[in-house]
Formats: structure tokens, C-alpha cells, sequence
């Protein structure tokens, strides 16, 4: 193909506590090329001092989520033939999450807030019992399985524009989980559950704007997951009498 | 910044005005027809009880649905936080409210 | 220039983003409307003169093309606020697209009907 040897115009953020903006690398294009080839090239060739995440380089871990094009998006699967523009391509850390240096952002309340949905398993049997037995059949395991394989990337919580504009909203990563755990007919927490995602940072702020859905890289629905913790909390409030 | 209850209190609003916007536009799309004026109007709705309690619902409705509305754009594209939201809410609340009444009033009891 | 310049738009270029843009800004605009509605209707009260004073001005083109907008956000708000109360009452359902078109293509057959009702 012609376009290997070709010389992109890559701009890539760059923050070090002394100074913020974007950095212009001129990356030779490659065969097969992806968003994390090139920040691995410009960090190995042009300017060691790039600081950025990854690991397993092949699409199962998510840290290697970035902007890119101002999109969120795993940069191991973003191939650059597919948005690479006018030659020219634009890397910035994920939004909506404070960076600590360049490409790295503090993950810390992404965690934080999937606590506080309560995301955390309460068992309710110890290891001397029988297994639970879990029909995977029944319309609870469906709806959880639907929702269980986030791996925490953030990319769902740097498109969410409720996230951009509310620091209290719980993001669509952690009420997915809390969804997922609502319908886990082994886990004990329901009515705490139901009640940490009712808050001012609850499920309720939540405008079915479906950036969540659109972005996610395991296919994974937010939005179906939080109307669902919609329509548990209504129930509840209803159900225990108003 | 919506809580549990608003939001219940916002979607039970909404769904109760469907039934209210349906007759709303009929009305006035046989209303507008030939053009308005304000003897044609007050001809069908002053004395009318009917009326009065119908709009009068609707505007109770439309404020607490409106006034929780502007009170989420104002803390997410204003920056508000609750305190001050609040405040916008009640102030909305009250003006759709009062003026809503008075309008009701003057076409139905005036 | 911070990170986020420029950057904002392409993630928000779907049906779900723009019908959420839409839902707020036609609530926003009826939000704006309603009080100006009411005054009007008031002056039912206060003069009835100035109520077909007004009325008579509506009957301009320009004024029953404005009309024309209002009744199309009114009907926006209304259909997609039903599309939304689906979407959270109702068990999931991929044609949310679909449900966004619907919405859309409704308010225009009410306010179009409302526009060619105005003669």
C-alpha cells in the first residue's frame, strides 16, 4: 500500500504541573498501524518523556482508553486508517477525569463512585453452604449477564456529557455494575443498593443520551441498565408504601 | 441532581399531562380554524367548570414539571449548586403557578 | 487551549444525543413561552381589547410561522417525553432510533396540521 513511510501529523496533550497543551509528532505511517503504535512510536523515537498507560495491547484490559479525535476509545483497536483525517490525528487523556500527567488520568473517582453505587458484592452464604444454584435462563441472570463484562475503562464515563456536567452523578460504569448486582439473585444488598443510587448523583439524573452505549468497546448498555435501576427504585419507593 | 422523589414527581407530572396535551391540541387546531378572537374563545370557556378544573390542572401540572426541568439546566449548564437551584425552581414554580391560575381564571370565572 | 477544545463535538453526533439536545431545548423554550402564554390569556381579565388586539396580530404569516415552530417544540417535547418515559418503564428495546424518528416525524404531522388549520 502507498500510505506506509508516509509521515502523519499527530498532536498529542501534554501536561507536566509546569505546563498544558498539544505537542505536534510527525509519525511514519504503517501497514496495520494503531492509536497506541503511534503513541509507542513518538515515546520510543521522538520524545521519551510521554507518559501513557497500557498493558495488554490486544483489547481485554481497557487501559489503554484515550481520546482520540475527541472520542473515547480503546487506542490498541482504534486502527489509524479508520480515523485518520486530512493526515492528521488529535490524542488527549479521557475526559471527564482530572490528568496526572500527559495522557494518564487519575482514575481514582471512577472507583470511588463505583463504590458508592454500591458495585461491591454482598455475599450471602459462607463457603460451608452448597453453591447457589443460578438458572441462566431466568430473566434476573439474563439482565446480569448482559451488564457483567465491564472492565472498568472509563470510556463510557468520558462520553457521558451528565458526567461532564455533574460532579455527584455516579457515571453509567457503576450503575451498569449496580444494575448487574440488583439482578444477582446471590447478592444481599438490594435495598442498600437501591438506596445509593438514589442520590443527587444517582441513576435518576441519567438523560438516555446513550453516548455510553454508543462508545462502549465490550457492547455493553448503560442506558438499558439505568432505566432498569429506574424502574427498581420507582418499584421499591412504591412497594414500601411511598 | 435529581433525587429519587423528583424524579418521580417530574415523570408522574409528564405522564399525567399526556392525556392534557392530546385534548390541548385538538382544541386548538379546531380553535385556529376560521381565526382567533377573544369573543370565540371566552365563548366556549367562561362559566365552563369543566374548563376552569381542566386548565386548572394542567397548569398545576405544568409548573411542577417545568420548575423541576429549568432546575436541572440550571445546575448542569449553569453550574448551580443545590441551594441556588433550588431557589430557580421554587421562583419558576411560583410564576407559571400564579400567572397560570390568573389565565385560567380570566378565561374560565373572569 | 484546553484538552477538551474541539474535541467536544464528535462523540455527540448520534440520534439518542441529538434527541436529548432537542428534549431540552424545547423544554427550555416552553419553560420561556408558558408565562408570555399566560399573560396574554390574562387579559381576558384586564382588556379584553388588547386580547383581540393580539389575536389579530397572530394572523400575520410571520407570526403563524413562529406558531408553526412553537407547536412543533411543544410537539417534540410531548412525543419525546413519551419515548422516554417508554424507555424507562418499558423493558429495553433496540429500535430506540426508531422511537427518536417517530417522535420527531409526529410533532411535524401535529404542527403541520396545526399550520394548515390556520387559514
Amino acid at each position: 500500500m502507498a500510505t506506509a513511510g508516509k509521515l502523519m501529523d499527530v498532536s498529542v496533550w501534554r501536561a507536566d504541573g509546569k505546563r498544558e497543551g498539544f505537542d505536534a509528532f510527525q509519525v511514519p505511517r504503517q501497514e496495520s498501524q494503531t492509536i497506541l503504535d503511534v503513541v509507542t512510536w513518538i515515546q520510543q523515537n521522538a520524545d521519551p518523556s510521554l507518559a501513557y498507560r497500557f498493558s495488554c495491547r490486544v483489547g481485554m484490559c481497557g487501559s489503554c482508553a484515550m481520546m482520540v479525535n475527541g472520542q473515547p476509545r480503546w487506542t490498541c483497536r482504534t486502527h489509524v486508517q479508520k480515523v485518520l483525517k486530512d493526515n492528521q490525528l488529535k490524542i488527549a487523556p479521557l475526559r471527564n477525569l482530572p490528568v496526572i500527567r500527559d495522557l494518564v488520568t487519575d482514575m481514582t473517582e471512577f472507583f470511588d463512585k463505583w463504590v458508592a453505587a454500591e458495585g461491591v458484592f454482598h455475599g450471602t452464604k459462607t463457603r460451608d453452604e452448597p453453591m447457589a444454584p443460578i438458572n441462566h435462563e431466568s430473566p434476573e441472570r439474563i439482565e446480569a449477564s448482559a451488564a457483567i463484562e465491564c472492565i472498568n475503562c472509563a470510556v463510557c464515563y468520558a462520553a457521558c456529557d451528565v458526567v461532564a456536567n455533574n460532579p455527584d452523578y455516579l457515571g453509567p460504569a457503576a450503575l451498569n455494575r449496580a444494575w448487574a448486582l440488583v439482578n444477582d439473585v446471590r447478592d444481599g444488598a438490594d435495598s442498600a443498593r437501591l438506596d445509593a443510587v438514589s442520590g443527587s448523583g444517582g441513576c435518576h439524573n441519567c438523560h438516555s443520551m446513550g453516548n455510553c452505549m454508543q462508545f462502549c468497546p465490550n457492547e455493553l448498555n448503560p442506558t438499558a441498565s439505568i432505566a432498569g435501576l429506574k424502574r427498581a427504585t420507582v418499584k421499591a419507593f412504591f412497594g414500601r408504601g411511598g | 441532581m435529581l433525587d429519587l422523589k423528583l424524579y418521580i414527581l417530574q415523570r408522574a407530572t409528564a405522564l399525567a399531562m399526556a392525556p392534557f396535551m392530546v385534548a390541548h391540541l385538538a382544541v386548538m387546531i379546531y380553535a385556529v380554524q376560521g381565526g382567533l378572537s377573544a369573543s370565540e374563545i371566552l365563548g366556549r370557556t367562561q362559566g365552563s367548570v369543566g374548563w376552569a378544573l381542566f386548565y386548572g390542572l394542567f397548569v398545576l401540572a405544568a409548573s411542577i414539571h417545568g420548575s423541576i426541568g429549568v432546575r436541572v439546566i440550571a445546575s448542569e449548564w449553569l453550574g448551580l449548586k443545590r441551594g441556588p437551584a433550588g431557589i430557580v425552581m421554587a421562583t419558576v414554580f411560583l410564576v407559571l403557578l400564579t400567572m397560570g391560575a390568573r389565565a385560567v381564571w380570566a378565561v374560565t370565572m373572569g | 487551549m484546553g484538552r477538551d477544545d474541539g474535541m467536544i463535538r464528535p462523540h455527540r453526533s448520534h440520534p439518542l444525543w441529538y434527541a436529548y439536545i432537542l428534549h431540552r431545548v424545547s423544554g427550555l423554550g416552553l419553560a420561556v413561552f408558558l408565562p408570555g402564554h399566560f399573560y396574554v390569556l390574562g387579559l381576558a381579565l384586564t382588556d379584553q381589547a388588547a386580547l383581540d388586539g393580539f389575536l389579530s396580530w397572530t394572523d400575520q404569516t410571520i407570526v403563524k410561522v413562529a406558531e408553526y415552530g412553537l407547536v412543533f417544540l411543544l410537539g417534540t417535547h410531548f412525543f419525546g417525553g413519551l419515548r422516554i418515559l417508554a424507555l424507562e418503564f418499558l423493558p429495553w428495546s433496540p429500535r430506540q432510533k426508531t422511537f427518536v424518528a417517530a417522535s420527531v416525524v409526529l410533532a411535524f404531522c401535529v404542527s403541520t396540521t396545526f399550520f394548515l388549520s390556520a387559514r
